[in-house]
């Protein structure tokens, strides 16, 4: 039985995502920047990750990827939180319901985190 | 542009730069103007169009419109609710789609104005800082041709100017800042008023010789210097003021000392019925109309030219760049408010609102603005307007136009308004009745010669070929609703309520000069104040599509 | 017009005044920029944002046009997509906010004249502050005037030293101001946010709130603001943070000359979304009973304030725009790209100036690439390696001139470096209107 801790996942931008996007989308920069997941390191430290691990992050309505991980710098994530750079990944957790607003839910999303071996 | 004679045979015209009253004439076009016509009898017109029994006017020209701009477009944005039950503006063959509701989309504005009969309007008050947005959008209104006022009354180095009592400096800013802009003359709203709500919570002046803090400039001493400065650089259009304490109880008070501080310098005062109250310290029940006073005032002055800003009942939207006045009608009628602070420049303020003929204030406001056109000795000074859309919309235009030339229809009327209206206003007992010639005036002739415009607002040889043709109706307001031909710079554009051509229109623009050797300390202070770059500020005439320099005089 | 080229010694290098960078919405427009064989080599005052636009924009060796991956003339392409627009019984136009207002005003005409639906990345972006602002309207002001007054800056919900990097220097914590001769000094800086990012660590003041409970701080700090009470043990369970700080924040807020509260996706993105805009200008809306208080919505791209202005001024609404009964209607939630993608209800698409192929939900993803689309984009993206056809443009602002808009809505001008060999947004839109209009006859 998989032990699954539950988290807020918060997408977001970041400097190398932007200039990733000058730079090209496909090119290492840009494609490192936004299949890195960030946590917190007491998370970290408490689930046994270093950076470069696998974990599978799935929402609550079974939309999942499989992305590595790496510790959050200092004091920037609470426990609790994950942090990953707008891009393919996030995009695939999002959801296409947007409640009437036009804009679907990009942020905060409850999430459950699964180590793979 | 046609070389072919295009005829307009035996309308009934009327021209009142020529004194033409309704006297049956030929016009003749040629190349986008009005031309004397062939000395040699044996030329015939290419295209000939028939006018027998029709009534042919120069096109009308709305002085005094909010129609692009940041200001303008923020409004449009603020208010979808009333579109969807709006007239629908369909794409054809050649028109684009559009809204209507109070703020019409670009299109719908140039097309609507078209369809009345209207050839050119000028947006009253744009901040410097957005003239390439106006152009934008000025040119995405086909049919009529544009220009725009440009916002000095709280800007930061014209008061500076004034304080450190340099009128050569003022002079030459204000020529550079015209000509930054592409725009017509300088407007004067709430002067001093402005920045002083930049500075305070509820912040505005109440008298015109209130300091202005950090700048020690007065409202007076704005309107002095800045209307002189118009008069020494000869620009065709005075200046074009929104006076201090617009829409108070006795601010009737203000706008007589604002006449006065104009002195001998020419000086437009816009929406005037908006400034024209009586009464005291924001009291309604004092609320009442001094137009009488006013209006001698102006009549004896001919250095004064005023136009009306008409209130219509009905729901529409204030805009203005009286940023303290928008906060204060949000407040009184509690509906979402807008409000922007341009650096160094100006304000803004946006809230919808509804004038009720139940009202007392809204009713004496429509009352007022009526007395004005019918209490006014010289039609030539005194220009229809409804302050669009601040109190009603350019299409109540018709609607105005009935209720001056039909008495019948105005009693009427007043049956159904605030009763106070009987007490307050002398409206009740004004029995005069416009006739088309002074409507022709009011709409066309006049507000061409208060603006500088020698080629508009007539029908003589050398006019732009602008030209309105009605069907005659004893219903003024259907008759000046669906004009039968719209022609603008000789291309029929409007047949039969139908927009056929829509030609871009020009963008009128004035020139003057400066003293290059301000540049440098102007750019000193663009460097410290301003979030953009003083080489990056002023429009280049190429960035302009159809530009027309109009002559300083 | 007038362009300041200066020559320095080298012939095959030039410098060009007062350019403008359009990565982000702080659309600086002081950058000198320096050019030596179409490639920009230096760029002056820009920030790593900029910096890495203006290095990585060079004329892309692609061709112009291909259709199907396959290289073809852009009037082929043109043709193409025409009729692929015109074939279309829900055509979508989307994006628009990387490129020219005189670019976005031909796509608006196609969307007129292919009865289409027109939308731009404000839907994605600050659409639901914009829905807020139509609900209680907006107090704010030009980014110069929050350099010469605004003394208590609050950024909400964003990471400007991130996104932004210029901003804190050019407009809102350090510029000495006219009313703020210290600067840094004469201002404080507070930060609310879920993260401590860098921008966190540049603030006087620092809420680390919960996570989605924006609303219920800014709603706490509007019964604040009104004198109304609170009970401190919800405030504290709600939003994470103790009310005496709330009430501290308050105080500052009251006593503030010029208060300034900057806001990002961390409100419009998250749960609430435009009742989290809603509650934030309304709150600054009743802060101007006590004090001067303006905010200001974070605008991510170069050009995305102009395509709301232009998509505004042409049709009267700012984006969701639908015009398949011959006239504007507007509808966020049914015309708005996410949607009409993610329900599988548009056909084709005319994709301009933006990446929804890396952007945007599964659902709408898997929709955009079982239809025929057209894409326009200075770069190799996701959404233009998936598209029927696309075109290779030139880049707005350094090859192209133009009129963009600042996030404070301030329209500025462009000056370009040097030409491309490739078409502008502006020409390949231009030609497919007319070919449209042709098909449509």
């Amino acid at each position: 039985m998989p032990i699954l801790e539950t988290f807020i996942l918060i997408p977001g931008r970041t400097s190398k995502q932007g200039c990733g996007i000058s730079e090209g989308k496909f090119e290492d920069g840009y494609q490192h920047e936004i299949t890195t997941l960030q946590v917190a390191p007491q998370d970290m430290k408490r689930l046994g990750l270093v950076n470069g691990d696998r974990v599978r992050i799935t929402t609550e309505s079974g939309r999942q990827i499989e992305v590595a991980v790496a510790a959050a710098a200092g004091d920037e994530l609470p426990p609790g939180l994950l942090f990953i750079a707008y891009g393919d990944l996030s995009s695939r957790l999002m959801e296409g319901d947007t409640h009437g607003s036009g804009m679907p839910t990009s942020k905060g999303f409850d999430v459950t985190l699964e180590k793979l071996s | 542009m046609s070389t072919a004679y295009f005829k307009i045979a035996g309308g009934t015209v009327y021209d009142p730069v020529h004194g033409v009253d309704g006297e049956r004439r030929d016009i003749w076009i040629r190349d986008g103007k009005i031309v004397a016509a062939p000395s040699d009898p044996d030329v015939r017109p290419d295209r000939t169009l028939d006018a027998a029994g029709l009534v042919v006017m120069p096109g009308g020209i709305d002085m005094h419109c909010h129609i692009a701009g940041p200001k303008v477009n923020t409004a449009r944005k603020m208010r979808p609710e009333e579109k969807r039950k709006a007239d629908k503006v369909v794409r054809t063959s050649t028109t684009r789609s559009g809204t209507m509701g109070s703020v019409p989309s670009t299109f719908a504005t140039g097309y609507k104005y078209a369809g009345m009969g209207y050839t050119t309007a000028f947006d009253a008050a744009i901040p410097p800082l957005a003239a390439r947005h106006v152009h934008e959008e000025f040119e995405d209104t086909p049919c009529i041709d544009k220009g725009f006022f440009v916002l000095m009354g709280n800007n930061h180095y014209v008061m500076q100017s004034i304080h450190r009592k340099e009128p050569e400096r003022l002079r030459s800013f204000i020529a550079w800042l015209l000509g930054a802009a592409k725009g017509y003359t300088p407007k004067l709203v709430n002067p001093g008023g402005v920045e002083v709500w930049k500075q305070l919570q509820g912040g505005n002046v109440h008298g015109l010789d209130e300091n202005v803090a950090h700048f020690d400039v007065t409202p007076r001493q704005i309107i002095e210097q800045v209307s002189r400065a118009v008069d020494q650089l000869r620009l065709p259009h005075s200046v074009h003021i929104h006076a201090n304490n617009l829409g108070m109880p006795g601010n009737w008070r203000t706008t007589l000392e604002t006449m006065k501080a104009l002195g001998d310098s020419r000086g437009h005062l816009s929406h005037i019925q908006f400034h024209s109250y009586g009464g005291g310290e924001a009291d309604e029940n004092t609320f009442n109309s001094k137009v009488v006073e006013l209006a001698e005032y102006v009549d004896a002055h001919p250095n004064i030219t005023v136009d009306v800003g008409q209130v219509l009942f009905g729901e529409t939207t204030t805009m203005t760049a009286d940023g303290p006045l928008g906060y204060y009608l949000s407040n009184s009628f509690g509906n979402k408010w807008f409000s922007s602070d341009t650096e160094m420049e100006s304000g803004c303020g946006i809230t919808p609102i509804e004038y009720k003929n139940t009202s007392l204030v809204h009713s004496l406001q429509w009352a007022i603005g009526l007395e004005w056109y019918l209490l006014a000795k010289d039609p030539w000074r005194v220009v229809m307007s409804t302050d669009h859309p601040n109190g009603g919309s350019f299409l109540a235009y018709p609607e105005i136009v009935q209720l001056l030339m039909d008495r019948t229809y105005r009693e009427e009327t007043l049956k159904h308004v605030h009763p106070a209206v009987l007490e307050r206003s002398t409206l009740a007992g004004l029995t005069r009745e416009y006739s088309l010639y002074e409507i022709c005036i009011i709409t066309r002739s006049g507000p061409a010669r208060i603006l500088g415009l020698a080629n508009k607002g007539h029908l003589g040889p050398g006019a732009d070929a602008d030209i309105t043709i009605y069907t005659p109706n004893d219903d003024k307001k259907v008759m000046f609703e669906l004009p039968r031909v719209v022609i603008k710079s000789g291309v029929v554009i409007v047949d039969q309520g139908e927009v056929r051509e829509p030609v871009n229109g020009k963008l009128l623009y004035v020139a003057p000069e400066w003293d290059v050797s301000i540049e440098t300390d102007l750019a000193a202070w663009f460097e410290k104040y301003y979030s953009v770059r003083f080489r990056n500020y002023p429009i280049p005439l190429d960035y302009l599509h159809e530009p027309e320099e109009v002559a300083c005089r | 017009m007038s362009t300041a080229v200066t020559k320095p010694a080298d012939p095959s290098v030039k410098v060009i005044e007062d350019s403008t960078c359009t990565f982000c919405g702080c659309v600086c427009d002081d950058i000198d920029i320096t050019v030596k064989d179409n490639h920009i080599i230096d760029a002056k005052r820009a920030c790593v944002l900029g910096k890495s636009w203006f290095y990585n924009h060079h004329a892309d060796d692609r061709p112009s046009c291909l259709i199907e991956g396959r290289p073809a003339s852009v009037a082929e392409g043109v043709d193409r997509a025409a009729r692929i627009l015109t074939a279309a019984r829900y055509p979508i136009i989307y994006g628009l906010s990387d490129t020219t207002s005189e670019a976005q005003r031909v796509a608006v005409g196609i969307g007129d004249s292919i009865a289409g639906t027109v939308d731009t990345t404000t839907s994605v972006c600050h659409g639901p502050s914009g829905m807020a602002f139509q609900g209680v309207g907006e107090v704010t002001c030009t980014l110069g005037e929050v350099a010469n007054r605004g003394d208590l800056i609050i950024f909400w919900g964003g990471n400007p030293a991130e996104s932004h990097p210029r901003h804190f220097t050019k407009y809102s914590l350090m510029p000495k101001g006219m009313f703020l001769p210290n600067g840094r000094k004469d201002r404080t800086a507070v930060g609310i946010d879920v993260r401590k990012t860098k921008t966190a660590k540049a603030m006087d003041l620092f809420f680390q709130i919960k996570p989605r409970s924006d609303f219920e701080a800014l709603w706490t700090l509007r019964a604040l603001a009104k004198g109304v009470e609170v009970d401190p043990k919800q405030v504290k369970d709600d939003t994470g943070i103790e009310l005496a700080r709330w009430q501290d924040l308050m105080d500052r807020m009251k006593a503030a000359k010029f208060g300034v509260i900057l806001f990002g996706m961390g409100l419009t993105m998250t749960r609430g979304k435009h009742l989290n805009s809603e509650a934030l200008l309304s709150l600054a809306r009743d802060m101007n009973a006590h004090t001067r208080f303006v905010v200001k919505p974070m605008r991510g791209h170069g050009n995305v304030t102009g395509a709301d202005n232009v998509v505004t001024w042409q049709t009267g609404y700012p984006f969701g725009v639908n015009m398949s009964r011959g006239y504007p209607r507007f509808n966020p939630g049914e015309y708005t790209t996410s949607d009409t993608l993610a329900r599988g209800e548009a056909d084709a698409a005319l994709i301009i100036a933006c990446d929804p192929m890396a952007n945007f939900s599964q659902p709408a993803r898997e929709r955009l690439k079982s239809i025929p689309y057209i894409a326009l984009d200075p770069k190799d993206t996701p959404t233009t390696r998936a598209a029927t056809v696309v075109f290779t443009t030139a880049t707005y602002g350094i090859n192209v001139p133009g009129t963009v808009y600042r996030m404070d809505d301030v329209p500025i001008f462009l000056r370009p470096a040097f030409p491309s060999p490739h078409p502008s947004d502006f020409d390949v839109l231009s030609a497919i209107q007319r070919r449209v209009k042709e098909l449509k006859q």
